[in-house]
């Protein structure tokens, strides 16, 4: 019986160990919990690229996601918190880009090259009837 | 005018290829830091010999490397001969201890000698992040009217020194 409890008691230990991982934050408000969670998301991890502040272990990811919990629980709103961020990481923290000149083509090239796209098929459509008219 | 139309797959081919191919052998970790052309942030914090609190207006006038290091940082203790040798030619080097603790600083600089014109204690990495550090060693070249010209990120070493050199000014 003992061994059993002892048992049950090493996995519950073991079960312990992903809770200690993540920092241990109160938040004032769900609304702010939330507003955490979003932004840990959206913002890019500096020093392992392809992950966001939330997923990364990497000790300049914790201390950033202290720091968005500190401005959130600071009543700064998401834009300054980004802002923030900007400032000091550059535009490649953000894994939504802003809509400035720069990134244009990045939002809007597609739309651009669909409108081609669809300015073809209707040439291409008119031609051959045109040609088919001729025809018959 | 049909044929021409043909060609058009095989030229978007050689078109793509010639981006990807100049994309090769770039370094894709490389990022680049939101700080240059912009004047080293405030801050004040204590430095790790006199226990002083130093601001902005205590940083050397010349130019000068910036150099964010820590005793838990392997790639740091590569790097010291290097910040040796260049101390030792001349070149203002301010250390700042990056989350690090003061006491294994001290013995760090006491056994491996010291570099460092002015060592600042950035204990919590709040200047690092002013400054959109990624980690240790990390390196600004700061010219002589305080802003910031070119970040390193990594160690500095006899191969990269020459092109650093050339944006100090």
């Amino acid at each position: 019986m003992t061994i059993v409890k002892c048992v049950v008691l090493f996995v519950a230990w073991l079960c312990a160990f992903p809770l200690l991982a993540e920092e241990q934050m109160t938040f004032s408000s769900p609304l702010n919990k939330a507003r955490y969670q979003s932004l840990v998301e959206e913002l890019r991890c500096p020093k392992c690229q392809n992950q966001n502040l939330a997923d990364s272990g990497a000790g300049i990811a914790v201390d950033l996601r202290e720091l968005v919990y500190r401005m959130i629980e600071q009543g700064k709103t998401d834009q300054e918190v980004v802002d923030y961020m900007v400032a000091r990481y550059g535009t490649f923290v953000l894994y939504r880009p802003q809509h400035s000149t720069g990134t244009f083509l990045l939002w809007y090239g597609p739309f651009i090259l669909l409108g081609l796209g669809a300015c073809a098929f209707t040439l291409v459509i008119m031609m051959n009837r045109k040609r088919r008219g001729r025809a018959s | 005018m049909r044929k021409i139309v043909l060609f058009f797959p095989l030229l978007m081919m050689l078109v793509l290829g010639g981006v990807f191919y100049l994309q090769l052998g770039k370094d894709a970790q490389y990022m680049p830091s939101a700080l240059v052309g912009k004047a080293v942030p405030d801050f004040s914090l204590l430095s790790l010999q006199d226990d002083r609190v130093v601001t902005k207006h205590d940083l050397p006038s010349g130019p000068y490397l910036l150099n964010f290091w820590g005793t838990w940082c392997p790639a740091c203790h590569v790097e010291h001969p290097f910040l040796m040798e260049l101390a030792a030619s001349g070149v203002t080097v301010v250390g700042v201890d990056y989350k690090d603790q003061k006491a294994q600083a001290e013995q760090w600089l006491q056994e491996k000698g010291n570099p460092y014109a002015l060592v600042l204690m950035d204990e919590m990495g709040f200047f690092g992040v002013d400054l959109g550090v990624t980690g240790a060693p990390e390196t600004f070249v700061v010219s002589r009217d305080g802003i910031v010209q070119y970040r390193h990120q990594g160690v500095i070493n006899a191969q990269n020194w020459p092109e650093i050199r050339g944006y100090m000014k």
